[in-house]
């Protein structure tokens, strides 16, 4: 803060901050003066054991949930209290821990809506969606981005838990955003479709910026530039993840006595 | 193929609703034009309830409160205009619908039935217990309104061939407009909000303007339904915005099939001519038609329109010239009977 150069140049690559960020439920500090940050192009990872306030970060980040205190700053902007769609609207895309698609839809409808909230606006009543080429091909790239294209005309239902997963990451990217927000991207997943996961964040990586929520260890360390452990709603520890890892605090507090040994 | 089959039962049925008025007595033509009207009520209904996911108690507001503006604004003893009495009562049903909307759109699920419910009993009683327009007895209109373009006076309202032909334009342009706005963008966004609202918001979609913009267009086309049924035998009182009408058109969307096109339309046709059959049998004839209307629920989910595949008048649509791999060809069966339809219905079971 003394040293406005300083600041200034981190603030320009910063795309998410978080400072103080608090939400209560009666009283229980969900989450508890979380501040933290990701810069552009950056993977951070948010490891907790469960009930430690990551899901209830990231509905705040998105705009699902309002903060009690504390600030969200995209882009140098001042988000909180924005609405889910407002938030979308500055780049700000997200994933679910459970499955949230429209399960009716085939996997190009799926994307083309997503691709389609990009229109200045969807009160258009009169010319068929299906001739709006610049929305289909944005939701084409999505589905190729992502390996569907096989199953573009799929009713969603019908896939695999998998692909189900991969669509989810598909109508994030239609959208254009450019953080991600992922919630257990890997979640129920087996090795391989698990292996394939991580491939595609890793590409993805390459020109987004992920706030990555994961319980799987492996894809964690395998992906994250900066890891950051949260434990009964607050930051036990954040910074590289070899560091992390190495943390006193986070082996016994988290990954457990086993790790420490190894 | 499936395209000649539509176009080939559609014109059988245009053929017959067109020469229909040369073979029927003036009953049976009132009477289908009775139903017409009530396609259009339906099919507005339809919208909100097939398409949106929006379960209206209240619709029949909108409905009565058109015919009740032509009512009033038809001076005694002369014929008002059709054109300044149409938009007058339509545009009343549309400012209805928006100031009700802004309120119940809040609300959701049980509380949407609810409120929805309430906003058209205050109406029914608002008309029923004041002397603004009869009462209970309602107010007749004394002479029709009088159709002209220009100086030439193409339809006699008051004449019931006329007035049958009349009604059927308007409901093949009500159902044409409704195809066109389906397949819009503001289309796929208001099923888009049925099947998955919270995910609707999450991509950016502000749900609230779409479902109220969605409101009003349904409440401005009841509205032109109710114009219609007042004109038809020039008579409004305050049943017509009763949660009964409410019910009884809600009825029909669900006998016939919710969130498809022909669904409305089949449910109108097949709920008026059973009331109509049963009430020549006996005259607990309600009884005959709730066993119907049991019974199609629990054995036809999908309604009247699940019977006959390939009529629902939607589409299926891909990308512009997308063919997927060439190793494994999407069966077109994928994209259509159980499966899917299993899923928008529990889909529609869980929000419930």
């Amino acid at each position: 803060m003394s040293d406005r150069t300083v600041s200034d140049r981190i603030v320009s690559d910063l795309i998410l901050e978080t400072r103080d960020l608090s939400r209560h439920f009666q009283g229980l500090a969900a989450v508890d003066n979380v501040s933290i940050a990701c810069r552009r192009r950056e993977v951070h990872a948010v490891i907790g054991p469960n009930g430690a306030g990551k899901s209830t970060l990231i509905n705040m980040l998105s705009g699902d949930l309002r903060p009690s205190n504390g600030q969200v700053i995209v882009n140098g902007r001042d988000i909180t209290g924005l609405s889910a769609p407002a938030v979308s609207h500055l780049g700000v895309g997200r994933s679910y821990q459970k499955t949230n698609v429209f399960l009716p839809f085939t996997v190009f409808e799926n994307c083309r809506l997503a691709a389609q909230s990009r229109l200045p606006s969807s009160m258009r009543f009169f010319r068929a969606a299906r001739q709006y080429r610049a929305v289909a091909d944005v939701a084409m790239q999505a589905i190729e981005q992502t390996g569907l294209r096989r199953q573009a005309m799929q009713t969603v239902a019908t896939l695999s838990h998998g692909e189900q997963r991969q669509v989810e990451i598909a109508m994030t990217l239609a959208t254009g955003a450019s953080l991600l927000l992922l919630d257990e991207p890997l979640a129920g997943m087996g090795a391989d479709e698990s292996a394939q996961m991580v491939n595609l964040l890793r590409k993805l990586a390459r020109d987004h910026a992920i706030l990555l929520v994961e319980h799987d260890m492996d894809a964690v360390f395998a992906l994250a530039h900066t890891l950051t452990v949260m434990v009964n709603g607050s930051v036990l520890e954040s910074g590289e993840p070899a560091s992390v890892r190495a943390s006193r605090a986070v082996q016994t507090a988290y990954l457990g006595e086993g790790h420490h040994a190894e | 193929m499936s395209g000649r089959y539509q176009r080939a039962v559609l014109l059988a049925v245009a053929a017959l609703l067109l020469a229909f008025p040369l073979l029927g007595d003036r009953f049976y033509v009132q009477f289908v034009t009775k139903i017409l009207i009530m396609v259009m009520f339906a099919s507005s209904l339809n919208l909100l309830v097939g398409y949106t996911g929006l379960v209206s108690l209240g619709h029949a507001a909108f409905f009565g409160l058109a015919g009740y503006i032509v009512a009033l604004y038809s001076p005694e003893a002369q014929a008002a205009s059709f054109w300044s009495t149409l938009v007058l009562s339509v545009t009343g049903a549309a400012v209805l619908a928006l100031l009700i909307g802004l309120l119940v759109l809040r609300t959701g699920g049980i509380f949407f039935i609810m409120a929805t419910l309430a906003f058209g009993e205050m109406l029914f009683y608002l008309f029923h217990d004041t002397s603004i327009a009869g009462g209970s007895d309602g107010i007749f209109i004394n002479h029709r309104p009088v159709l002209k373009v220009g100086g030439w006076q193409p339809v006699e309202l008051s004449d019931f061939v006329h007035f049958y032909y009349l009604v059927l334009i308007v409901t093949v342009a009500v159902l044409v407009l409704l195809r066109t706005m389906l397949r819009s963008p503001f289309g796929k966004v208001i099923v888009g909000i049925r099947v998955n609202e919270h995910r609707m918001r999450s991509l950016g979609f502000d749900t609230f303007r779409y479902k109220l913009a969605c409101f009003v267009i349904a409440g401005a086309l009841a509205g032109l339904a109710g114009y219609f049924a007042a004109v038809q035998f020039g008579v409004v009182n305050p049943e017509m915005l009763g949660w009964h009408a409410s019910g009884s058109v809600l009825m029909m969307v669900i006998l016939g099939g919710m969130g498809t096109l022909t669904g409305p339309v089949l449910g109108a046709f097949a709920l008026m001519a059973l009331e109509e059959v049963f009430q020549a049998l006996t005259k607990h004839w309600q009884l005959l038609t709730g066993l119907v209307i049991v019974l199609v629920a629990l054995y036809l989910p999908r309604g009247l329109a699940g019977l006959i595949p390939g009529l629902s008048g939607d589409e299926d649509d891909g990308p512009p010239g997308f063919t997927p791999d060439a190793g494994k060809q999407v069966a077109p069966g994928d994209s259509s009977p159980a499966g899917p339809a299993e899923t928008v219905n529990s889909v529609r079971q869980n929000r419930v």
